[in-house]
């Protein structure tokens, strides 16, 4: 994969596209073969990479300039540097009116940019999204593949997103590879042919259109229906990890007699 | 759970302004409500005709609270186990704030103590407390022990239930920025583990204030369980037992309020 592109990885359920993603970002360990970015290897969680998970994981006690910081705190940075790189962060995901801000205070598409900014506090050369907009609404998202590629003009990155969206994929993407599942493997790999400059006016038009059915006809047949034993598997795992989603957590879980809820 | 996230982004800007007398509303509430508790008490021993050996009337009991504040009765004694409490609640939460990382962190030391924890917190303190005392004499120091056993088994049992129910998504975006294992502890998994673990003290801290009452009873020269036997035994002064009774709820919901206090402050402003 080329220094400066944007790929998009698009497949159904279960081909294994989040887990590629965390193979890239160290977060997994690959059982055969190997990572490598830039010929070194990808051994453990890497500094040259930025994650973007599908959900903001934003820390819920601290406010978005500190949660932007997060990463630099653990990096060591001095407090003076850190300032100024969360200042600019939020300047270029535009909160920068809300660095005092707390993620419940925040609109959905908020905290998954405060989330960008997080992942590219350290300046990664990678940028990995997992699906990233996925729990956003149609309109912000479409907002949000603009502003996407916009950051990534103004940084030097290079992008890994994963994706269900043939249209997205299409609009945001210089390659657009197709995973298929069970075993997931590359079933098609397509260029799109347009300039970016150009997308923005041909949103609807054949050539991407063309791209997009290219893609539709790879993704034939592949479906993520599972066998009944994998479907077994699955619900017994979603049971075992059914967790308190982020925004509960900081409640406290004792009752106060002395009016505590009144007072928030 | 959509309408519960609604409800929550209001909530900061209903923060600033209550709804209209909502705090004064709060403070009719619970005066009318003690009243009406004083006006039962005063009730019952209007119609049982209670002697004030059995059951004093409100108003006598008053009476002798507040003599038993100016005449020097109740301070020293009442400091006593204020000390008692205090010490003792610090040093049950501490160990037990290391004990229940340690929990937390392996299955093996999990397994291997808990039945003991569970056994120790099931023998009844009020059975162990005269062998405490034989260990550790008459003084501060089993008053110290007795408290600091009873506080350990909330505090630590809500800091290993914390520290396990961190979300793992938030433990793997650490990760993906190379947190240690100290940084975990420190910026995600203590912040996180926080509201459960007030919750523990909050159990703790009053539960410290019956260890020693108790730790006075099985032997001890001052304190507010000391002045309960002395009021019930050798002074049959009923009055002051009931005002000393009043003094240990007091100080047992003050030390609650300065839980709660801590509380706010730390995780208070969360979502």
């Amino acid at each position: 994969m080329p220094e400066r592109q944007v790929v998009a990885l698009i497949g159904p359920n279960g081909c294994g596209k989040s887990t590629l993603l965390r193979l890239v970002s160290g977060l997994l360990r690959p059982d055969a073969g190997s990572i490598e970015l830039d010929g070194r290897p990808v051994t453990g969680p890497d500094p040259r990479v930025g994650f973007v998970f599908q959900e903001p994981r934003l820390l819920p006690w601290r406010d978005a300039a500190a949660n932007v910081a997060y990463p630099l705190e653990l990096a060591g940075w001095s407090r003076d540097r850190r300032e100024q790189q969360v200042t600019d962060l939020l300047g270029l995901v535009g909160l920068r009116e809300f660095r005092g801000a707390r993620p419940h205070e925040l609109s959905g598409g908020m905290r998954q940019r405060l989330a960008i900014a997080r992942a590219l506090a350290l300046g990664p050369s990678v940028l990995l999204l997992d699906e990233p907009f996925s729990a956003l609404d149609a309109l912000t998202r479409e907002r949000f593949n603009a502003e996407l590629l916009r950051l990534w003009e103004r940084t030097e990155t290079t992008i890994l997103l994963v994706t269900h969206s043939i249209s997205e994929a299409v609009y945001v993407a210089d390659r657009v590879v197709v995973l298929s599942p069970r075993p997931g493997h590359v079933v098609a790999d397509v260029a799109v042919p347009l300039d970016r400059t150009e997308r923005d006016a041909n949103l609807d038009v054949l050539a991407l259109g063309g791209t997009a059915s290219t893609i539709r006809r790879h993704l034939e047949g592949a479906t993520d229906d599972p066998t009944r034993e994998e479907l077994s598997a699955e619900i017994g795992r979603q049971q075992r990890t059914r967790q308190v989603p982020i925004e509960e957590l900081g409640v406290p879980a004792w009752f106060d007699p002395f009016g505590r809820e009144d007072d928030r | 759970m959509r309408g519960h996230s609604v409800q929550r982004c209001a909530k900061p800007a209903a923060a600033h302004r209550p709804r209209g007398g909502s705090r004064w509303r709060r403070i009719v509430d619970v005066t009318a409500a003690a009243v009406a508790f004083v006006l039962l008490w005063k009730l019952i021993v209007v119609v049982g005709n209670y002697p004030v050996f059995i059951l004093p009337a409100p108003e006598v009991v008053a009476e002798r609270f507040v003599s038993a504040w100016l005449d020097g009765t109740m301070e020293p004694n009442a400091a006593q186990t204020l000390l008692e409490v205090v010490l003792g609640f610090a040093v049950g939460a501490s160990a037990a704030l290391v004990a229940g990382y340690a929990l937390a962190r392996s299955r093996l030391v999990e397994r291997v103590l808990s039945p003991y924890l569970v056994a120790a917190q099931a023998t009844p303190i009020l059975a162990l407390a005269p062998l405490i005392a034989l260990w550790f004499g008459s003084g501060l120091l089993s008053k110290v022990v007795i408290c600091a056993l009873i506080v350990f088994f909330p505090v630590a049992v809500a800091t290993m239930v914390g520290l396990r129910s961190v979300d793992r998504r938030l433990l793997e975006m650490a990760h993906s920025f190379r947190a240690t294992r100290g940084q975990l502890l420190w910026t995600l998994e203590l912040p996180a583990a926080m509201p459960g673990i007030m919750g523990g003290m909050r159990v703790g801290v009053t539960l410290a204030v019956v260890g020693a009452i108790i730790g006075e009873w099985a032997g001890g020269e001052q304190g507010l369980g000391v002045l309960i036997n002395l009021a019930r035994g050798s002074l049959f002064d009923i009055p002051l037992l009931f005002a000393t009774l009043l003094t240990v709820a007091l100080l047992g919901v003050v030390l609650y309020l300065a839980v709660v206090l801590v509380e706010r402050r730390i995780v208070g402003t969360r979502g």
